[in-house]
């Protein structure tokens, strides 16, 4: 028989999580701190607006784009939180979860050889995705001295002639860094002169501790070169509604439209009518939740300093990505080690890609009950294998 | 400092000072002083545990009461209503707008120790002109808690 598969599909390695995932899962009764998701659920009034819609039959497909009513609120949303301003007809598609709208956005703009610069440690479909967009992925690895920020060097030791896209993805998964307006100001210039394409991964803007969350495309002259994305995962705790959207300039996104088209048709029809009523009615939701993580995340920062450990003050998402260096460990090691000793999961930083060893990622999107549990038996850990 | 630490402890009281601190970026003593002034103040009244007294093996009804009764000249409605607030059974009374005037909330061991109360110290009270008992079937939800159901983590241990 022929060989059925694709090389560049078999070329790309299963997600580290995954691999980690199938180790944790046959241990009984194990505490996680890894999950990637909101502990709550979906505030009951987003709920009842779906099981509304079921019941009155709203069952069929919608446009490709989404239903006129979300993409409205979607960009009245946009205006009132990060003053961005888009047209609902032409620069808006709803997706199926933020991961679909990196997809697309990548197959719409990429030709073979074009580089993509992806700052790690990130999300873990940035690089896959580019591959399967026939697009080259070039790595740029940031550094804890500089709080997991891009940086304007960085950035620019980066680009050569074929870099065409840059994907930025702050609040962080899995760091919790943020960029500021300061900070984005400073690689707005390079990105400007260097006539970069800006991917710009916003599912974590909500969940910011101290300061507003400032979108790249509101800087002078980013909208016409920026598709930002976000969603209703993590800000209203929708992970398994499979809701998300990209807005940008109508050239792209039109293109974008045609793949999600063919590929998706639209995204699910129950979930777009509970959007509306999230991005219309759920600003206080998010405010309670965000409140609430950040306790846990000064809670969870100050936990593990005392346990000597290194870690850097995240503001964004609800991840800590404390240094384990001192250990003399990897980031895998430990991750068994603390699985099999303590019965705590975490997902080493290495997940994340190769520069995330030494890292671990915690997440905080647990009761403060759990956390304390979890963090006490990574304490006794951490004792017993100092040196 | 003060309203982020009483919706802190709106739901949950059982926080250690230390907790308390650590999560809301302050020091421990800064919390200790402002616990101690909310409670001098009455803003902290007290520090009640939720109990759901249906699955523990003893008997104890509750019922909601609805009072009309004739205000005093100069004292309003607080006079009766403090006549009737000091009985032990009384778990709460509100002062309403609408049909009747208050509503008393009475737990009892038995129906007939909460009729009692009722009619033997409710309804003769000279201000009171008429009561209407309701007595509590099912408790769901209290203190914004639910009763019933117990939640447990259906998410994956680990995503990405």
């Amino acid at each position: 028989m022929r060989n059925p598969l694709s090389k560049s599909v078999v070329s790309i390695p299963p997600s580290g999580i995954r691999k980690f995932f199938d180790v944790a899962s046959e241990m009984k009764d194990a505490i996680t701190l890894g999950v990637g998701e909101p502990d709550f659920d979906t505030p009951w009034h987003i709920r009842e607006e779906g099981i509304y819609s079921l019941e009155k039959g709203r069952t069929f497909y919608t446009s490709n784009a989404g239903l006129k009513e979300l993409k409205v609120e979607i960009c009245n949303y946009l205006n009132r939180k990060f003053e961005l301003s888009y047209d609902y007809n032409k620069e808006v598609i709803v997706t199926v979860g933020g991961s679909e709208a990196i997809d697309i956005a990548l197959r719409a703009m990429l030709e073979p050889g074009d580089e993509v610069l992806i700052p790690q440690p990130c999300y873990v479909s940035y690089l896959p995705c580019t591959i399967l967009a026939g697009g080259t992925p070039v790595v740029i690895e940031l550094k804890g001295e500089n709080d997991f920020k891009l940086t304007r060097q960085q950035l620019l030791d980066s680009i050569t002639d074929k870099t065409k896209v840059l994907i930025l993805a702050f609040p962080n998964n899995p760091t919790g860094a943020i960029m500021d307006r300061d900070d984005l100001a400073q690689i707005v210039e390079v990105i400007l002169e260097k006539d970069l394409i800006v991917i710009s991964d916003e599912i974590y803007s909500e969940l910011t501790y101290g300061s507003k969350h400032v979108s790249i495309a509101s800087f002078p002259g980013m909208r016409e070169r920026t598709i930002v994305i976000n969603g209703f995962s993590k800000s209203y705790a929708m992970t398994g509604w499979r809701l998300g959207y990209a807005v940008g300039p109508a050239l792209i996104l039109e293109q974008m439209i045609k793949i999600h088209q063919f590929a998706i048709m639209c995204a699910p029809t129950t979930s777009q009518y509970a959007g509306i009523e999230a991005v219309k009615n759920g600003d206080p939701d998010v405010e309670m939740m965000r409140d609430a993580y950040d306790k846990r995340r000064r809670f969870v920062v100050h936990s593990i300093r005392g346990m000597g450990l290194e870690c850097f003050e995240p503001f964004g998402a609800f991840y800590v990505f404390p240094c384990i260096k001192s250990l003399g460990m990897t980031s895998e090691e430990f991750a068994t080690k603390l699985l099999q000793e303590e019965k705590v999961v975490v997902v080493p930083g290495t997940a994340f890609g190769d520069c995330g060893e030494g890292y671990l990622r915690i997440s905080y999107a647990y009761s403060i009950e759990n956390l304390k549990l979890a963090l006490e038996r990574m304490q006794k850990f951490v004792e017993r294998h100092r040196k | 400092m003060r309203e982020k630490i009483l919706t802190a402890i709106d739901k949950n009281s059982k926080q250690s000072v230390a907790d308390l601190a650590i999560m809301l970026g302050t020091t421990e003593e800064e919390v200790t002083r402002i616990i101690k002034e909310l409670e001098d103040e009455t803003i902290i009244c007290g520090y009640p545990t939720l109990i759901n007294w249906d699955k523990v093996q003893c008997e104890r009804v509750t019922a909601l009461i609805e009072v009309k009764v004739t205000p005093q000249r100069g004292l309003g409605f607080d006079k009766i209503a403090e006549r009737i607030y000091q009985f032990d059974e009384v778990q709460s009374v509100y002062l309403m707008s609408g049909g009747f005037d208050l509503t008393v909330i009475i737990e009892g061991k038995t129906m007939r120790e909460v009729a009692n109360f009722v009619s033997e110290k409710l309804a003769p009270m000279d201000a009171v002109l008429s009561t209407g008992t309701h007595f509590v079937l099912k408790k769901y939800k209290e203190h914004g808690l639910p009763l019933v159901q117990t939640k447990h983590d259906e998410r994956m241990l680990i995503t990405p």
